[in-house]
């Protein structure tokens, strides 16, 4: 049962990446990559990570797929876009690290890791959420406060970047 | 756990494979950026399989701290295309080449 979600997910998931890079227009390539945001959370699902899941659906479909919609309407683009030019070097580099993961693959074979049982971070007994948050806020507080200041100045950047330079708006005006 | 580990490992490099052809194959530099988005969530469902495999939460904690990395990321570079395309009127990489040697 597990399996057949898993080959649906994967199918749907490999599918749609695919058509991110190949599909000409941007708003398909966002569209596709939308369905693929959904596909992942629902894989998350299947592998009893519901914060996560929520988390995927909530900020990657709906805040950061939101924001390259927009910004691709925003710049109206022309269908001039055609495949680059160093594609001989693309081709060069997927090459090797599809034989590079056969020969790992080959080497190590497929057997499985051991599992690790009793780590610091291992939380049994609570739901998902509730795991993540005992964890979040012991063992990576800082982090999650260095990660606060990155969303803090990303914010800045992006206002600094994005707006125009109002004292020449003024002058001109 | 009925499906093996391997599976996620072989999905998320497939995953982070097209995201690597997309970035160095595309020109437009919206889909370059939304290949790095691919590549993100490639590693993002490595973690959460480990995570789930070693029963150890840490995994999906790190998805989370990616999660916030990407949207910072996700909020510069398109301030960053704004930016550009206020300046030079093109989002062809081909085109902006101010750093090329």
């Amino acid at each position: 049962m597990e399996l057949a979600f898993f080959i649906y997910f994967a199918a749907v998931i490999a599918a749609t990446s695919v058509m991110v890079v190949a599909v000409r227009n941007p708003i398909y390539s966002a569209i596709a990559l939308l369905i693929m945001f959904f596909h992942v959370a629902g894989l998350y699902v299947t592998l009893h990570a519901e914060f996560l899941a929520a988390v995927q659906v909530i900020v990657y479909a709906g805040a950061i797929l939101v924001l390259y919609l927009f910004v691709v309407m925003l710049l109206n683009l022309r269908q001039d876009d055609r495949y680059h030019r160093q594609w001989p070097m693309a081709a060069a580099v997927g090459a090797t690290l599809v034989i590079e993961a056969v020969i790992l693959t080959v080497m190590k074979g497929w057997t499985t890791p051991v599992v690790a049982a009793g780590t610091e971070t291992t939380v049994e007994g609570t739901s998902n959420a509730g795991a993540i948050g005992d964890v979040l806020y012991s063992t990576y507080l800082f982090p999650f406060e260095v990660a606060s200041l990155i969303l803090l100045v990303a914010m800045i950047g992006a206002i600094l970047l994005a707006k125009k330079d109002i004292v020449e708006v003024n002058s001109e005006g | 756990m009925t499906v093996p580990l391997s599976y996620y490992l072989v999905l998320s490099g497939i995953v982070f494979l097209t995201g690597v052809v997309g970035v160095l194959l595309r020109r437009n530099i919206i889909i370059i950026l939304l290949s790095v988005e691919l590549m993100l969530n490639a590693t993002n469902i490595n973690f959460v399989a480990f995570s789930r495999y070693f029963h150890d939460v840490a995994g999906q904690v790190f998805v989370f701290f990616a999660l916030t990395v990407a949207a910072a990321e996700v909020a510069v570079g398109l301030a960053i295309i704004i930016a550009l395309y206020r300046a030079k009127s093109t989002i062809n990489i081909d085109e902006l080449q101010l750093l090329k040697w």
